[in-house]
């Protein structure tokens, strides 16, 4: 450990110094750096010998390559700046007006936005191809729809501001030879262009409210099926129902290793619970998701199926949809055997957030069947004896149990 | 509503002025505990800008990590010690960079920086006063902003390193310290940094306020005031209104952490271990943050909106066309913003009728604001453009107001966001609208008035070259992340290896962090400038840009008092530009219309029946004369 602050202080040093000769640098001459670079190079190797040898190098040449390079670049800017001054000095003794610097701006800024135009087009060809295959559940479609329609019609308003906007700098551009135009204010097309995106908003709302109360105002009806999935750090925790097709209650009080997701076996309906692995999800059936968290807020996120909400600890929520796409369908779409649909976190919860994931498979209902008969009980030998040890030698548990319900 | 203004104040000041007592100040009075509103703007500036190096040089450290998520970097070892073991930036030190890149952007810069710059250096200038109400509490301002500055940096030196729950640190991720690291002694360092913020926010905006108010000089109704005035003035209004909000949901979070309260805390097991807090709501967290949040990004683009406009006029030599729509659309947006918070809120589990309420809200929203683009280009046609680098910027903010801003109409639509919320989409979306716009806004304010703040001036050619890196820098870094977010990628992912579908956006993500390395390149080319324009910069001369504002009426030397002799009397509004009839193109809001017969019109004598009057004989005369040749 000593061994291993030495080398760090060693090294911190070595950067005071790098830091210095960096200013040296930038003011005097590129070569002082190779120097001292070669020097710190040695002091590294040194430093790298005595402390631990498997040791990161820092790559010294490469880091004064990236600092050289952005010093010939500031060298080259300073150069090109000091001939424009003597290009625009020498026009002046000529008895000309000096560099047209306005002219200048305008025309870049018509090729900007000729550029900017293509670039535009490009990203949403290319990039644009890159997004989300089409929705794989009922609403969904009905999502894509509403992003078409706000697609088109900001579009359309981008591209016009846009070239008025950079078409008016270049054709407007300053002349010592006329006056602007003095337009203070003209009511009639201000009015104009008060009313007329207030329109196209209120028609964006109103869609967008029926959408979103028809995706959302969801009620519980029987055939749907419950699934139960739980954020923590890291992972995703999954319990389908069983054959009463119900899923027991969950208090937090009741959690244990074996009892992760702290279910009531109390209540009859939690003895046929399943976990599972994998979301396997009956294609044309309503699902409804069951989401909550233990320790921090997550996010259910399924981006083929459109569905977001978050998980939050204390406040179960649910969000009902219907997959209409199966796995294998979605895989000969896209021409990709390997394509699964995923859940993601989409909350930042932690160091692993990136990484949190689950599979979801979307089957054919009699897959589905054959694969539900396979899953586990969630209540496993280990929690049978851990309850039954509970209920026989430790009466305290149950009550506190029962003082949790209350609460 | 000029009875609003009071008048008698300036030559009750003037007594108090008429010394010139600069003279005799220390240099700690001068320059460290000043209470001239001009240098307490100047140490504003360069603390916010010292800030943006700091966040710049954080994100460039994150866009490393995002391009390169396999390959190592001994040197960020060499750097960053223990938060960037075997040379890569470990997944905890990812998030506490975002958090703190996020966190001193929005806060530090955009809203201390810009709105304690622009409002201390140009509602006294501008409205003419001869400094802030109240000089004490405004050189506090600076003062708890700068505190709060320290405190936020010295995070990075506690052992588990800063607060990294992101910039909206939601409980309980925040309020556990065992959650994550960044939850620790770096999210207790955070909350103190930001009560003394607020607590800065607030002296500011107060000052702000009563000195708009109360201080306008002769003639200087509300309806001759500068747009930038207007702007300021109703972020100081909407930051007065809206910070206390985030005190008492910080103080509240501050009793969870360390006082064993479940305000925001229920239902909890972490790592196996059942926590004892049951009741408490994390949604609640979430409306009171955003209740502050929303209008937070308000009080960051409204002075961009302002100092635009200001500059987009004098630099079109027109008058900004609409004034009166361009206020009203100020002040409607200052309303809107307090009832829309909750469209942060759509998918977090909230009730989903309250979301289709505030989906409607916000999609009102739009309308001011499309108002303002219009406006916008409306004042640029037939203009006479001038290309200064202030224009330049002023442009680039309307251009990536309208960009960000298009995409606000998708997340806004609570239907549309449910496959949006925390994607790319939405990190592409605010940074273009409110991140790259407001710091557009900001740069050219600083090249507009650094003539008024150091009496030099800045290089153009440098600045020119500023600004098309900066813009098309920005451009590139912000436009493919929509398409990211559209693919469904979240944002506040520290690697894209684990997904697969995510893995073919890598050379996207390179592409960026390139684009980015060279928009931040591109500020040394500010930074030169600046510091070296500060000494041996051309002399500015009294008003070089012939702009109609008050400011430009002071001497360059700076006084404390603003006005050598009494303040200058306002007889008209500030955007008479290129105004037919008129001998040069733009006429100071301190000319009378006496003075200028042959350009008066009918419209500036709107309210003043007698001037009307006046002019009609006027005109009269001259067509009688015109009859008798």
């Amino acid at each position: 450990m000593q061994q291993n602050t030495e080398y760090q202080t060693d090294i911190k040093m070595g950067f005071r110094k790098f830091i210095n000769s960096k200013t040296l640098l930038s003011f005097i001459t590129a070569f002082i750096l190779l120097g001292t670079n070669l020097l710190m190079a040695q002091t590294e190797a040194a430093a790298g010998a005595a402390g631990q040898a498997e040791a990161p190098q820092v790559d010294w040449t490469g880091v004064s390559y990236y600092l050289l390079l952005f010093f010939l670049v500031c060298l080259g800017v300073a150069v090109i700046g000091k001939i424009l001054k003597i290009y625009d000095l020498t026009l002046k003794i000529q008895g000309k007006k000096g560099m047209k610097w306005n002219t200048v701006m305008a025309v870049i800024c018509l090729v900007f936005l000729l550029a900017g135009i293509y670039g535009a087009y490009w990203s949403f060809t290319v990039q644009g191809s890159m997004t989300l295959p089409e929705a794989a559940s009922v609403h969904g479609v009905k999502i894509d729809e509403m992003f078409t329609v706000t697609t088109v019609l900001t579009m359309i308003v981008f591209f016009i501001t846009q070239i008025l906007l950079f078409g008016f700098l270049f054709n407007y551009r300053h002349s010592d030879k006329r006056r602007a135009h003095f337009l203070p204010h003209n009511n009639t097309i201000e009015k104009v262009w008060t009313i007329a995106p207030a329109i196209v908003l209120t028609v964006l709302v109103v869609f967008g409210f029926f959408t979103w109360q028809t995706i959302m105002n969801t009620t519980n009806v029987k055939g749907d099926i419950n699934i139960d999935i739980t954020g923590h750090q890291f992972a995703w925790e999954l319990r389908y129902p069983g054959k009463d097709g119900k899923l027991g209650p969950k208090n937090f009080r009741f959690v244990t290793a074996a009892n992760k997701l702290g279910v009531n076996f109390k209540k009859r309906s939690s003895f046929d619970d399943l976990q599972a692995d994998t979301m396997y999800l009956p294609v044309n059936r309503p699902v409804r998701l069951n989401i909550e968290a233990q320790d921090v807020i997550h996010s259910v996120y399924m981006p083929h199926f459109r569905v977001q909400l978050n998980a939050v600890p204390g406040l179960p929520t649910f969000f009902k949809f219907t997959p209409t796409i199966t796995t294998a369908q979605m895989r000969s779409k896209l021409d990709d055997s390997k394509f699964e649909y995923l859940v993601y976190c989409n909350k930042i919860c932690g160091g692993g957030h990136y990484n949190m994931q689950k599979v979801v498979r979307v089957v054919t209902e009699a897959e589905y069947q054959s694969w539900l008969s396979r899953q586990k009980p969630y209540l496993t030998d280990q929690l049978r004896k851990e309850l039954h040890f509970a209920a026989a030698d430790q009466p305290k548990t149950g009550e506190q149990n029962r003082l949790a319900l209350n609460n | 509503m000029s009875t609003l203004a009071v008048h008698d104040h300036g030559v009750a000041h003037h007594d108090d002025h008429g010394h010139e007592h600069h003279h005799n100040q220390s240099f700690l009075s001068k320059y460290v505990f000043s209470m001239d509103h001009k240098m307490i703007a100047k140490q504003f500036l360069i603390t916010g800008i010292t800030m943006a190096v700091i966040a710049m040089i954080l994100s460039i450290l994150f866009r490393i990590q995002l391009a390169y998520p396999d390959k190592t970097f001994p040197l960020l070892t060499t750097l960053l010690g223990r938060f960037a073991p075997n040379g890569r930036i470990s997944a905890d030190f990812y998030l506490s960079l975002v958090t703190i890149h996020g966190t001193i952007m929005v806060f530090f810069v955009l809203t201390a920086g810009l709105s304690g710059t622009f409002a201390n250096l140009l509602i006294p200038l501008q409205v003419g006063a001869r400094d802030m109400a109240s000089p004490f509490m405004n050189m506090l301002s600076y003062w708890f902003f700068f505190m709060a500055s320290v405190v936020m940096l010295s995070s990075f030196l506690v052992q588990k390193g800063p607060a990294s729950g992101g910039w909206t640190i939601y409980p309980p991720l925040s309020a556990l310290p065992k959650a994550m690291p960044g939850s620790g002694e770096g999210m207790t360092l955070w909350l103190i940094s930001m009560v003394m913020f607020v607590a800065s926010s607030l002296m500011g905006g107060i000052n702000y306020v009563s000195t708009v108010l109360n201080m306008r000089t002769k003639g200087m109704d509300l309806w001759k005031m500068p747009l930038t005035i207007w702007a300021l003035f109703l972020t100081a209004i909407l930051g007065v209104l809206a910070f206390p909000v985030l005190v008492a949901g910080v103080v509240l979070l501050i009793f969870d952490r360390s006082f064993g309260t479940s305000f925001y805390l229920s239902d909890i097991v972490l790592n196996g271990v059942q926590q004892p807090f049951e009741g408490g709501s994390p949604i609640l967290f979430q409306h009171l943050f955003w209740f502050l949040g929303h209008p937070e990004v308000y009080i960051v683009i409204m002075p961009a909106m302002g100092i635009s406009s200001e500059i987009m006029s004098v630099n079109s030599r027109k008058p900004i066309f609409g004034y009166h729509a361009m206020v009203y659309s100020l002040v409607g947006i200052t309303v809107l913003s307090f009832i829309v918070w909750g469209h942060h809120m759509f998918v977090t589990g909230m009730n989903p009728f309250l979301g289709g309420v505030f989906m409607i809200t916000t999609l009102i929203i739009a309308v001011p604001s499309a108002v303002k683009t219009f406006n916008w280009l409306a004042t640029l046609w037939r203009g006479n453009i001038r290309f200064t680098p202030a224009m330049l910027f002023a442009i680039g903010m309307v251009s990536f107001f309208i960009s960000g801003g298009l995409t606000g109409i998708f997340l806004g639509n609570a239907a549309l966001d449910i496959n949006l919320h925390d994607t790319y989409f939405v990190v592409a979306h605010f940074h273009l609208v409110m991140g790259s716009a407001a710091i557009f806004g900001m740069l050219a304010g600083v090249y507009h008035w650094f003539p008024k703040m150091f009496g030099r001036m800045m290089d153009e050619k440098l600045g020119y070259l500023h600004f098309w890196l900066t813009f098309i820098g920005a451009y590139l870094v912000f436009f493919p992340m929509h398409f990211m977010g559209l693919d469904g990628v979240p944002r506040r992912y520290y690697a894209f290896t684990e997904f697969v579908s995510m893995q073919r956006w890598l050379t996207v993500n390179t592409f960026i962090t390139w684009a980015a390395i060279m928009a931040a390149c591109a500020q040394v080319a500010f930074l030169y400038n600046f510091i070296t324009s500060i000494f041996i910069g051309k002399k500015a001369t009294q008003n070089p840009w012939e702009s109609n504002t008050l400011e430009w009426t002071t001497p360059v030397e700076h006084l404390h008092g603003n006005w050598p002799g009494e303040i200058p009397t306002v007889y008209r509004w500030p955007y008479d530009y290129s105004k037919p009839g008129a001998e040069e193109d733009y006429i100071p809001q301190t000319v009378p219309f006496s003075q200028t017969m042959s350009s008066n019109q009918a419209h500036d004598f709107e309210d003043n029946p007698k001037g009307l009057e006046e002019l009609n004989k006027f005109t009269s005369t001259l067509k009688a004369n015109e009859q008798v040749k």
